[in-house]
């Protein structure tokens, strides 16, 4: 090669070499194997370890995910299935009962005809709640955002469609009362903003839509609260809790955070006491206690009882949430407000709470998830959660002993719900990171 | 000559009480705490009659009264002649027993975990992230009865331990059963017992043991004179350091002063380890673990494991790059750098949701209602108030247990974290 000149010096290369191939071990999966798993010997036992773990979990349950059943409409047909093929009832799984009973697991006792009403009310749900998760959809979508309860409560629940309209109305009234009494007497409007809506649901709401229900029933069938059951009711008891946990758990904090000492040690007692005590036990103080502490002769559903209790459940733990969220803002914003001369209310509603709930978001729904996984313990108390359905279903003759398919299935739609819900509030806490960059 | 005066105070107006702020947060407390006293007297009042229309008093007698159950597992000489008390206190050490037995293993779990889904090894940290993300989106209760499932479904009977040729056989050299009813592990026991040999197993090949309280009590207090006097040992070191610069070594003299003085007490009390062994239809001798506590433990040790797991690794994350490079700059070893620098900022992140993690594992040892397990709740909270017919007390009660549990605990907390913080300026 260097033979092109007589006067070429011996250590100078003057042709290019062409490219080779980099070495094997320094490419491709080679490489990364190398670098990733088996870059020390601690590396490679644990890779080795790790892999067989993986191994001999998929050799031991693999083969009985592989030779499941799905068309069988009773657990010994399956077994007749499973045996004319030449296996044992070990060897496959019977997921027959997930496509003979999802509709049960999934609605509970709901009637049948009506399962599109709790479909749409969770879509109406997503409808609402999406202009508080995502700020990217339009403004205007916040009044769809605060109708969702009332149409909500009137797909799932049914019944004349008068009663929601007058408890919306009372809000309509508070509204009305404030705009038109302010301009007197800042006090006077806001009393009478809380007083004339008390004053109407209590006295005027009932008799109306009783009227307006006789004269035009427009509605829904109703249906009872005891037809709930299976993820419905998990997710009802959750989204409802939620709901209304929000408004009280805002309060809570903004108490928690006051220099009134009464108000700041009564929220301080509140929230302890409730977060100090286990839910399994409030739920027993909802169905065993609850009518002690109400009017004698007062009795209403199970359903509601629990919902009032793990309002009260998670307007503490929400509490907390957002005392972080007040906590994170710095002081300059608090000091900020006063300066331009705001009162409590204003720098709270206006300047505040809007920043310190934005960096709560991710908290209330990771609070979501628990309180979601938490509606599990309402089995307890005798209502269909889609664990006491899966007991429901055992106890049928058609599936008496099957046991393991339906837990996974209820393992898995847990999973799907709040494994999504978990990447929502990690994407969520990740923009936020980005934002105050 | 003119004289000053003060300007005319100008005299209290009820408006004040509302429109000056001097006035006005008196005047909205004293608001709050009437609305308060009114609505707490009307549910004590609702109370009041409504156990009057039933015919019930409010006191707390029916503790001294004879339970009347038996409770499958103690800690505490109980049977079912003595008192709802004492069957409550059963209870309140069966929930502690898991609550510590869970929150340990659950350390332990997330720890290993939470250092290996940092792990550069992919394998490693996707299966841990499996784990992680397949035990918290899951709920507990799910998991507790699907482990106690397996425990009773898949587990051998003990009558499979039987014959020449056994369809089951005991692991670990002997000492271990896992059967449905639940796993025998060995136990100790002395041949010199304190508290007098009359508990004696009566089969060949089986010294004749005993324990009682006394003899227990005599180890612990061993043990903690050679855990004080390794802290002296210690402490001695640190001073002989911080003069010298050179630390004694010091660890054969911290070994002896622990096994040494245990050693003596152990073979004074005569203290053998006492193997389970199959006797009728089921294993006796041994520690009998059963599957409600199994079940229990492990879910509630792997649930909780999952969220530690989290809470570690975002507490390693926490610890910017630039400490552990400026250790290293300065010369020390990952070793050192790892104790000195990297983990006690970690800590300082790691141990406030730890703590608060282990009152959420504390809590929900209340699931054991799913499995049977006789824990406070299913005492007090379940069979007690079944009997007596005294919800309102008993689960006060229940709730006031809780509650002091919880406190007691984020105190712990709280002192941690005052001793932990920055302090800055």
């Amino acid at each position: 090669m260097s033979d092109t000149t007589t006067h070429s010096v011996s250590y100078v290369r003057e042709s290019m070499l062409a490219e080779t191939a980099p070495p094997v071990t320094e490419t491709g999966a080679i490489k990364w194997m190398r670098e990733n798993l088996f870059s020390s010997i601690l590396n490679t036992v644990l890779t080795i370890l790790s892999i067989f773990v993986v191994y001999w979990i998929v050799s031991k349950i693999g083969p009985w995910f592989w030779n499941s059943i799905w068309d069988a409409g009773s657990l010994t047909e399956c077994r007749e299935i499973l045996a004319a093929k030449g296996m044992s009832s070990h060897d496959g799984a019977c997921f027959g009962v997930i496509k003979d009973r999802w509709q049960q697991l999934i609605f509970g006792f709901y009637p049948s005809e009506y399962y599109w009403r709790p479909v749409l009310a969770l879509l109406v749900f997503f409808v609402g709640i999406s202009p508080v998760l995502f700020d990217r959809m339009p403004r205007k979508m916040l009044i769809l955002t605060m109708l969702t309860p009332f149409v909500m409560y009137l797909l799932l629940w049914g019944g004349a469609i008068w009663l929601p309209l007058m408890v919306a109305a009372g809000f309509g009234v508070g509204y009305l009362a404030m705009k038109a009494l302010s301009p007197i007497n800042g006090l006077l409007g806001s009393l009478g903003a809380i007083i004339l809506p008390l004053i109407f649901w209590l006295y005027l709401a009932g008799p109306i839509a009783g009227q307006l229900t006789s004269f035009a029933p427009i509605g829904f069938e109703f249906v009872p609260s005891k037809s709930f059951g299976g993820f419905t009711l998990s997710l009802v008891i959750g989204i409802v809790a939620i709901i209304l946990s929000l408004p009280l758990g805002i309060l809570l904090a903004l108490g928690r955070q006051s220099d009134l000492p009464i108000i700041k040690y009564s929220a301080v007692t509140f929230i302890e006491v409730i977060r100090g005590v286990p839910l399994i036990v409030w739920l027993f103080t909802a169905s065993l206690l609850l009518n002690y502490f109400l009017p004698p002769g007062t009795n209403f559903d199970l359903m509601l009882r629990v919902i009032i209790m793990v309002t009260l459940f998670s307007a503490a733990y929400i509490a907390e949430v957002v005392r972080g969220g007040l906590a994170a803002l710095p002081t300059g914003q608090y000091e900020g407000a006063d300066s331009l001369g705001m009162s409590y209310w204003q720098s709270m509603r206006l300047i505040v709470l809007p920043q310190a709930l934005k960096i709560s978001i991710p908290g209330i729904v990771n609070t979501f998830i628990g309180l979601f996984k938490d509606t599990t313990l309402v089995v307890f108390i005798g209502l269909f959660d889609p664990i006491g359905l899966a007991g429901a279903v055992r106890a049928s003759t058609d599936w008496n002993g099957i046991y393991w398919e339906l837990f996974i299935f209820i393992g898995v739609m847990f999973f799907i719900f709040c494994f999504s819900m978990g990447r929502y509030s990690l994407y969520l806490e990740h923009k936020l990171q980005r934002e105050h960059r | 000559m003119s004289t000053l005066t003060d300007p005319p105070k100008p005299a209290f107006r009820l408006s004040q009480l509302i429109y000056d702020t001097r006035y006005r947060s008196i005047t909205i407390q004293l608001v709050a705490l009437v609305l308060m006293v009114l609505g707490i007297g009307w549910l004590v009042n609702n109370t009041v009659q409504n156990l009057a229309a039933l015919g019930k008093d409010f006191n707390f007698g029916f503790l001294d009264n004879p339970a009347g159950y038996d409770i499958n597992q103690k800690l505490i000489d109980y049977d079912s002649q003595m008192s709802h008390g004492r069957a409550a206190l059963v209870g309140i050490l069966n929930t502690l027993l898991v609550a510590i037995l869970g929150c340990v293993t659950a350390t332990v779990i997330g720890v290993i975990a939470g250092v290996l889904r940092l792990s550069k090894n992919w394998v490693v940290s996707r299966l841990m992230a499996v784990y992680v993300e397949g035990f918290r989106n899951v709920p507990l209760l799910l998991w507790i009865i699907l482990i106690f499932s397996i425990m009773s479904e898949s587990m051998p009977q003990p009558r499979d331990f039987r014959g020449d040729e056994p369809a089951a056989s005991m692991i670990l050299s002997d000492s271990v059963a896992v059967t449905n009813r639940g796993i025998w592990i060995p136990r100790l026991g002395f041949t010199n017992s304190l508290s007098g040999n009359e508990a004696v197993a009566s089969v060949e090949g089986v010294p004749a043991v005993a324990s009682g309280g006394a003899d227990w009590a005599l180890i612990g207090v061993t043990l903690l004179i050679s855990i004080v006097a390794i802290g002296f040992v210690r402490s001695r070191s640190t001073r002989i350091q911080e003069a010298t610069g050179v630390r004694p070594t010091t660890w054969y003299l911290q070994l002896g002063i622990l096994v040494i003085p245990f050693a003596i007490v152990g073979l004074f009390l005569g203290m053998t380890v006492v193997t389970p062994f199959l006797k009728g239809f089921n294993f006796t001798e041994g520690t009998h673990l059963r599957n409600s506590l199994i079940a229990l433990w492990l879910a509630l040790s792997l649930y909780t494991g999952s969220f530690i797991a989290e809470i570690v690794r975002a507490g390693i994350l926490a610890v910017s790059k630039g400490q552990s490079e400026a250790a290293f700059a300065l010369g020390m070893r990952p070793n050192r750098t790892m104790n000195l620098v990297i983990l006690p900022q970690a800590m300082r992140v790691i141990v406030p949701p730890l703590i608060s993690q282990y009152l959420n594992l504390t809590k929900n040892s209340s699931l054991a209602i799913a499995v049977g397990y006789m824990d406070v709740r299913a005492t007090l909270g379940g069979i007690t108030i079944n009997q007596t017919g005294r919800e309102l007390e008993g689960m006060l009660l229940l709730g006031g247990f809780y509650l002091v549990l919880s406190l007691l605990i984020s105190s712990v907390m709280n002192y941690f974290n005052n001793r932990t913080q920055l302090r800055e300026r």
